[in-house]
């Protein structure tokens, strides 16, 4: 589904990604750790197509498109879906306005015809089951004034209703609570399919207990470094980064 | 362009005005006139040397010729085309300036809702129209009220007795049908409100036709103790007109005034609002909402003057700027010594949506008591891009998007309407000027 080649990736002057390397196909989950500051966050708002990155090499296939070539609404369109590392407030507009406009949106670009208020209503009611979600929150601002597990488990309401086929999580995990995290990651494996894919970026072996990784990528100084599976978290929670920056040959 | 001097026109005007008077001549009101002509005459139109109009230039303004209240064939049926949909209640028609009856529509009983033009007026009700007029003018300083107030004439007097709750708004419409010639107007409007009456006056201002068109409005409000206004000034004038109004409100004591402003559109707009309060525990509230796109220029002076203590004003203005449109934004907050315990509040949003858009935000605060609570802020900013990318990463394209955000940001400006008409009505444009320009 995704094939990421080579990825170099910069912002103003400054080169973020490095020739990254990464391949998912449907139905896997795969974890990416590493870190702070070593680029999962950038990798996250190129694929999702954040124009103040400049990609400078590499390629990026998605089911066989050119995903670079997209504007970041006909990624979404095509399946993509970014729940931010941190979501942004939008003052005056209503989650669920925003997500009818978004739905729609996509329906229009895909030339299917606009969903109704009857059957809205519907598909939001039963998606907010899913991440246990309140009405109240929804009749909201987007984000405004929202807590930090809120916003999180807001961003997995979206991932619900717009039903991607390729969902990043970018540390959807962190500022939740032990509740909200079980239902959180419990949401996320409802909606898991043989047909979708998700990429999981966290810094707790914690969240990998509820969304098992098929594999877990070490991404480092740009690039993924190491690659392995659901072992390989526990054993950078024991044991840190040191070990792996060894490897590389770096002196600690 | 002609080189017609608009101030000679109109001095030379001013005399056969006074020839076609006959007897009103006489009447005492007509001495304020001939002091007004006598005040234009010295202050002459402003030029941007002058403090108050810096970056709102009339040069184009007043080197043209205009027909003052021009006749105009304007019929029901153009009346149903400018309809304002579900619109009820007391609808007054201005042609050109020109109060016309036959297509005004007067609801509301006598009792609670007096309305007469204003040249009856001054006929029939001298010392109503005597006590009331002037009560917080700027003639002194603004040539254009003073030129307003030379000619007034034409326009509505309304009177709200005291204790009457006015059930129905009151609509004033003034349109400038410029499908003929350069046409102008002064519509000149006095409103009187009785102790712990209530009413909702909106004054929507359109213009038809290719021509140029001048509207140089003055209404003014006298809101006596414990009365209720809420008033609107909605504006959706064509690229070809000028209009620069006044309104000017004298407030007592526990009354509470709310203004709504809005501009759709307009080539050159110049708004004043000056609300004087002059009793205690009274409140005035001044919303404004400005969309201006292509090389349209709004600007919005206010002022509000405490006299007294223990009053609150609360101003919130925001502005949408597209392509190469100018703002101003002038914000002035007095309290004088006496007007302890005054809380005065003032914010002025922008948003600029064209690098080639620009605005001018200046507050003014004058603050002589020592006791009070005052705060301003003006921002003028950019369209959020973090949201911006937010939403296209959900699947809205970035137009929609931007339309979106702007229609976010005017939402609480449009949320202060309450006649749900005009609300629906403003909504619409909103939404359109928005979306399509
Ligand atoms: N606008 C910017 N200008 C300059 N440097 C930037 C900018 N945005 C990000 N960076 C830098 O790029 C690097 C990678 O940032 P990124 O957010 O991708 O890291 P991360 O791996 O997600 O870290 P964390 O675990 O802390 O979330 C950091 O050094 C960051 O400071
Ligand atoms: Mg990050």
């Amino acid at each position: 589904m995704l094939k990421i080649t080579n990825l170099h990736a910069k912002i103003g002057e400054k080169e973020i990604l490095k020739g990254l390397n990464l391949e998912v196909k449907a139905g896997e989950v795969h974890a990416i750790m590493g870190p702070n500051g070593a680029g999962k966050s950038t990798l996250a708002s190129v694929l999702a197509g954040r124009e103040d990155y400049e990609v400078t090499d590499g390629t990026v296939e998605f089911f066989g498109k050119d995903l670079l070539e997209l504007a970041p609404e006909e990624r979404a369109a095509e399946g993509v879906f970014l729940a931010f590392q941190y979501p942004v407030e939008i003052p005056g507009v209503s989650t669920t306005n925003f997500l009818k406009t978004a739905v729609n949106e996509i329906r229009k670009y895909r030339g299917e015809e606009p969903m109704d208020a009857v059957n809205f209503l519907k598909m939001f009611k039963q998606k907010m089951a899913y991440v246990n979600i309140d009405q109240s929150l929804l009749n909201r601002a987007l984000n405004e004034g929202f807590s930090g597990g809120e916003k999180k488990r807001n961003e997995i309401f979206q991932m619900a209703v717009l039903e991607p086929k390729l969902a990043i999580l970018d540390e959807t995990d962190s500022g939740l609570d032990i509740d909200a995290l079980r239902i959180v990651a419990e949401g996320v494996n409802k909606l898991k399919t043989p047909e979708n894919a998700t990429i999981v970026v966290t810094h707790y072996q914690r969240l990998l207990d509820y969304i098992v990784p098929d594999f877990v990528h070490v991404l480092y100084k740009g690039r993924i470094v190491k690659s392995g599976t659901k072992e390989l978290a526990l054993e950078l929670e024991e044991r840190g980064y040191d070990w792996i920056k060894e490897e590389l040959g770096e002196t600690v | 362009m002609n080189n017609t001097n608009l101030k000679e026109q109109l001095l030379a005007d001013f005399q056969q005005f006074e020839g076609k008077l006959n007897g009103q001549a006489q009447t005492p009101f007509h001495q304020v006139r001939q002091q007004a002509i006598q005040t234009f005459n010295e202050l002459g139109f402003p030029t941007i040397k002058h403090e108050e109009w810096k970056y709102s230039n009339v040069k184009n303004l007043v080197n043209q010729g205009f027909e003052f209240n021009a006749v105009s064939s304007f019929s029901q049926e153009d009346v149903n085309q400018l309809d304002i949909p579900n619109l009820e209640g007391n609808i007054l028609y201005f042609i050109n300036g020109v109060y016309n009856a036959e297509l005004s529509v007067v609801v509301s009983p006598e009792s609670e809702l007096q309305i007469l033009s204003l040249a009856d007026a001054i006929k029939q009700q001298p010392e109503l129209v005597a006590q009331n007029i002037n009560k917080n003018s700027d003639i002194e300083v603004n040539a254009f009220t003073a030129l307003n107030t030379a000619f007034a004439q034409h326009g509505i007097f309304i009177h709200v007795p005291a204790g009457k709750v006015v059930e129905q708004p009151v609509i004033l419409r003034f349109i400038s049908d410029a499908r003929q010639a350069n046409v102008a107007s002064q519509p000149r409007n006095l409103i009187v409100i009785g102790k712990r009456a209530e009413v909702q006056v909106a004054e929507a201002f359109r213009s038809l036709g290719d021509n140029q068109c001048f509207t140089n409005a003055v209404t003014e409000f006298v809101v006596a103790e414990e009365a209720n206004v809420h008033y609107y000034k909605i504006q959706n004038e064509s690229d070809n007109a000028y209009h620069i109004g006044t309104t000017s409100v004298y407030q007592e004591g526990k009354s509470v005034f709310t203004a709504n402003t809005v501009t759709a559109n307009g080539g050159f707009v110049r708004n004043n609002l000056n609300i004087k309060i002059d009793g205690e525990y009274a409140e005035a509230n001044m919303f404004g909402l400005y969309i201006p796109n292509g090389k349209q220029h709004i600007d919005n002076h206010t002022a509000v003057d405490h006299a007294k203590p223990n009053s609150n004003s609360n101003e919130l203005y925001k502005g949408i700027l597209k392509d190469k449109s100018t703002g101003v934004f002038n914000g002035k907050i007095f309290v004088r010594e006496d007007a302890q315990k005054t809380n005065a509040f003032q914010s002025c949003k922008n948003v600029l949506v064209s690098a080639d858009a620009t605005m001018n935000t200046k507050p003014q605060l004058e603050i002589w008591a020592d006791d009070v609570k005052c705060s301003h802020g003006t921002t003028t900013g950019q369209l959020n891009t973090d949201a911006l990318f937010y939403m296209q990463a959900r699947g809205i394209s970035k137009e929609a998007a931007r339309s979106l955000l702007m229609l976010a940001f005017a939402q609480d400006v449009i949320d202060k309407m309450e006649i749900p008409a005009i609300k629906a009505y403003l909504e619409e444009l909103i939404v359109g000027k928005i979306y399509n320009s």
